[in-house]
């Protein structure tokens, strides 16, 4: 393999029912950078049927060419369809990095399209960046249950892929005036072939909404006691419009649901505001709220280490502080009668 | 129905240590323990044998410790254990683990032919999810990953119906036999081991296989020789710095911080709504 012969970066870009998941723009965004560093265009690979037209989407957001295959056995991603399409591509266009969110369909593509091309593949990347001298792609993710971070280098083979996680990555601000190469291509691809079929797809969007995209987040800890006290966490979102989420020890003592579980094996989210109470701040919790933008943490202990990304402290006794901060909020809101509104 | 399930021996996470200085594993500090994702995909074996027979075989690599994890699954309801075991696979990644795992399921198929495998979700250690469509594609078979529920098994007809975990909701897909499942934790719940397996488990010794055991073995492929991913360098992840601890009483650090939430106009403001 010459590596020379790869260049380019490369974003799949996933689509679900015509809508560009958040994680593949993120992607566009960081892939941006790493494109600038080694003065090579950004792509995007975009499948679906009847999809062209979300092209200008992906360009706006910052790629300089998108390829796109469209057809009707493409309409809903399954691994056997999908990594045909983009094997062919990439056997074709040979790109230098090739990025996949990590999500349900972005691992299990990148890790069928790896093996067959044969190269390396870093899963759950939080950090990306580029060793120019070796022309490589320094992809780091937590390891050891997120004890300890790990750069993985992917020295001899080309693409060097890696899934990236939703929500870590920023996005570029759209811009409209971009323009970008559009490269239309086709393969053959027979329904009868397919060995799986989708026969249905049932969304649950009101659990995602809560936690992905919520703007404010109450999210407790093992430190409330018992499920009888966290219920006032529950009054306290419901005042300022909150959504409820948990550590790992919340979720494992079931006091919450599996999918309110905030950190490294539950959700990443980064809302506006972050409400971290009596929860100890563990690094595998830490890496799922980090992002947000204004952190609040309440602990008794003045050590604990989620005071070291809060960014107001409170240190005291979260049955105590929680009335009050509820009593506070009523109060206000019936000052100025009416609702609390985010930014 | 001929079931095998890919167990990995792993330490427990949960209570694992890393030497602050040299940023490596004291593997002193942590237990070794079946992969908790595989506990539940020997379970999900178990769960499919009861409705259509047959046989369930566990499949692992490691030293020969893994052994252990092989009685773990024998306990759980697994039929027989495979263990390859051998210094040509150390230091194997996600591409090279595959392909070393495919070819002892190539030779598991010849005495009773692979109806379906099971991988769990991700290894906890090595966390990535990678070797169970890794392994589907080397053997041409269907993956499903992110299984939340077998539905239906349909011998005859060779098809499964099966439920799979989305990033909202799920879907329902068909796939023909044989296939591979990665399968989620919520699938089931690790049921309680019976006795007679138990007993069964203590006494059991699973077929050990070297690599010449292995037939059309590429060794060029095998363990670190065949990993294209290197380890660049470990680090402490990097701390964010902390703000500021408000303080005085209870009653003053929430008035101090309604205020400054009050402040922040870009953030949050109180409408009327009258
Ligand atoms: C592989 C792996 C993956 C993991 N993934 C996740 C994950 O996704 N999400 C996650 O959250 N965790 C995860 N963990 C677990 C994580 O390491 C911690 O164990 C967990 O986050 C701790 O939960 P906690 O903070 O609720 O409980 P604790 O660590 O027990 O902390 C409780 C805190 O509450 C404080 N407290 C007690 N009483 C009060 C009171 N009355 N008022 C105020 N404060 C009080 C205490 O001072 C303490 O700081 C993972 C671990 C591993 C090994
Ligand atoms: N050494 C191994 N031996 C047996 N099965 C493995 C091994 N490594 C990974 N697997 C299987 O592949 C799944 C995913 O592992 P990973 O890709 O490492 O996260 C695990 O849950 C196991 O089912």
């Amino acid at each position: 393999m010459s590596l020379e012969e790869y260049r380019g970066v490369w974003v799949f870009i996933e689509q679900n029912d015509g809508k560009v998941e958040g994680v593949s723009l993120e992607l566009l965004g960081a892939g941006r950078k790493l494109a600038d560093k080694l003065e090579v265009p950004l792509a995007g690979v975009l499948l679906g049927e009847e999809i062209k037209t979300l092209s200008n989407n992906v360009i706006s957001h910052g790629a300089d060419e998108v390829y796109v295959i469209d057809h009707p056995v493409l309409k809903n991603y399954r691994t056997e369809s999908y990594m045909k399409a983009v094997i062919y591509l990439a056997e074709k266009y040979k790109p230098e990095i090739f990025l996949y969110g990590a999500t349900p369909n972005g691992k299990d593509l990148a890790s069928a399209v790896a093996t067959d091309l044969s190269t390396g593949l870093t899963a759950d990347t939080t950090m990306l960046d580029i060793d120019l001298e070796n022309r490589l792609l320094e992809a780091s993710r937590p390891a050891f249950g997120g004890n300890i971070m790990a750069t993985i280098l992917c020295k001899k083979h080309r693409p060097q892929m890696a899934t990236v996680r939703p929500k870590v990555m920023k996005a570029l601000e759209v811009d409209s005036s971009r323009i970008g190469k559009i490269i239309e291509e086709k393969i053959n691809l027979n329904e009868d072939e397919m060995r799986t079929k989708v026969l249905r797809i049932v969304n649950d969007v009101t659990k995602r909404a809560n936690l992905a995209d919520a703007h404010v987040i109450v999210c407790g800890g093992k430190g409330m006691g018992d499920e009888q006290n966290f219920q006032m966490l529950y009054e306290l979102a419901e005042t300022i419009g909150a959504s409820v989420g948990g550590t790992r020890d919340v979720v494992e003592a079931g006091w919450l649901p599996h999918e309110l579980q905030i950190g490294q094996t539950g959700e990443t989210v980064t809302p506006k505001i972050y409400f971290a109470i009596a929860l100890s701040g563990a690094i595998q919790h830490v890496v799922g709220m980090k992002n947000s933008e204004f952190i609040i943490a309440i602990n008794k202990d003045p050590n604990a280490p989620i005071f070291d990304v809060a960014t107001y402290g409170i240190v005291g006794d979260a049955l105590e502080v929680v009335p009050k901060l509820i009593a506070q909020f009523k109060e206000i809101r019936s000052q100025k009668g009416g609702e609390i509104s985010y930014a | 129905m001929h079931i095998v399930v890919c167990v990995k021996q792993v330490p427990d996470t949960k209570i694992i240590k890393i030497n602050p200085k040299t940023n490596t594993l004291d593997r002193k500090s942590a237990p070794a323990i079946l992969n908790p994702y595989d506990a539940h995909a020997v379970q999900e074996a178990v769960k499919v044998k009861q409705l259509t027979g047959g046989t369930i075989s566990v499949l692992s690599m490691g030293p020969p410790q893994a052994t252990e994890v092989i009685k773990k699954s024998i306990e759980i309801g697994a039929d027989r254990g495979y263990l390859i075991s051998d210094r040509a696979f150390a230091g194997a990644d996600t591409l090279a683990t595959s392909y070393a795992l495919s070819k002892a399921l190539e030779r598991i198929g010849k005495d009773i032919p692979v109806d379906m495998v099971i991988c769990g979700k991700h290894a906890i250690d090595g966390d990535t999810g990678q070797v169970g469509p890794g392994i589907a594609r080397r053997m041409d078979i269907p993956p499903v990953t992110s299984v939340i529920e077998v539905s239906e098994v349909n011998v005859k007809e060779k098809t499964i119906l099966i439920k799979r975990k989305l990033t909202s909701g799920y879907e329902l897909i068909q796939a023909e036999l044989p296939c591979l499942l990665t399968v989620e934790k919520e699938i089931n719940e690790i049921e309680y081991a019976p006795m007679p397996n138990m007993i069964r488990a203590a006494r059991y010794q699973p077929i050990i296989w070297t690599v010449n055991e292995l037939e059309n073995v590429d060794r060029a492929q095998l363990g670190l020789k065949g990993s294209p991913t290197v380890v660049g360098k470990m680090f402490t992840p990097p701390r964010p710095e902390g703000g500021k601890k408000l303080e005085g009483s209870a009653d003053e650090q929430v008035k101090q911080l309604m205020d400054l939430l009050m402040d922040k106009k870009d953030l949050l403001t109180v409408q009327s709504t009258n």
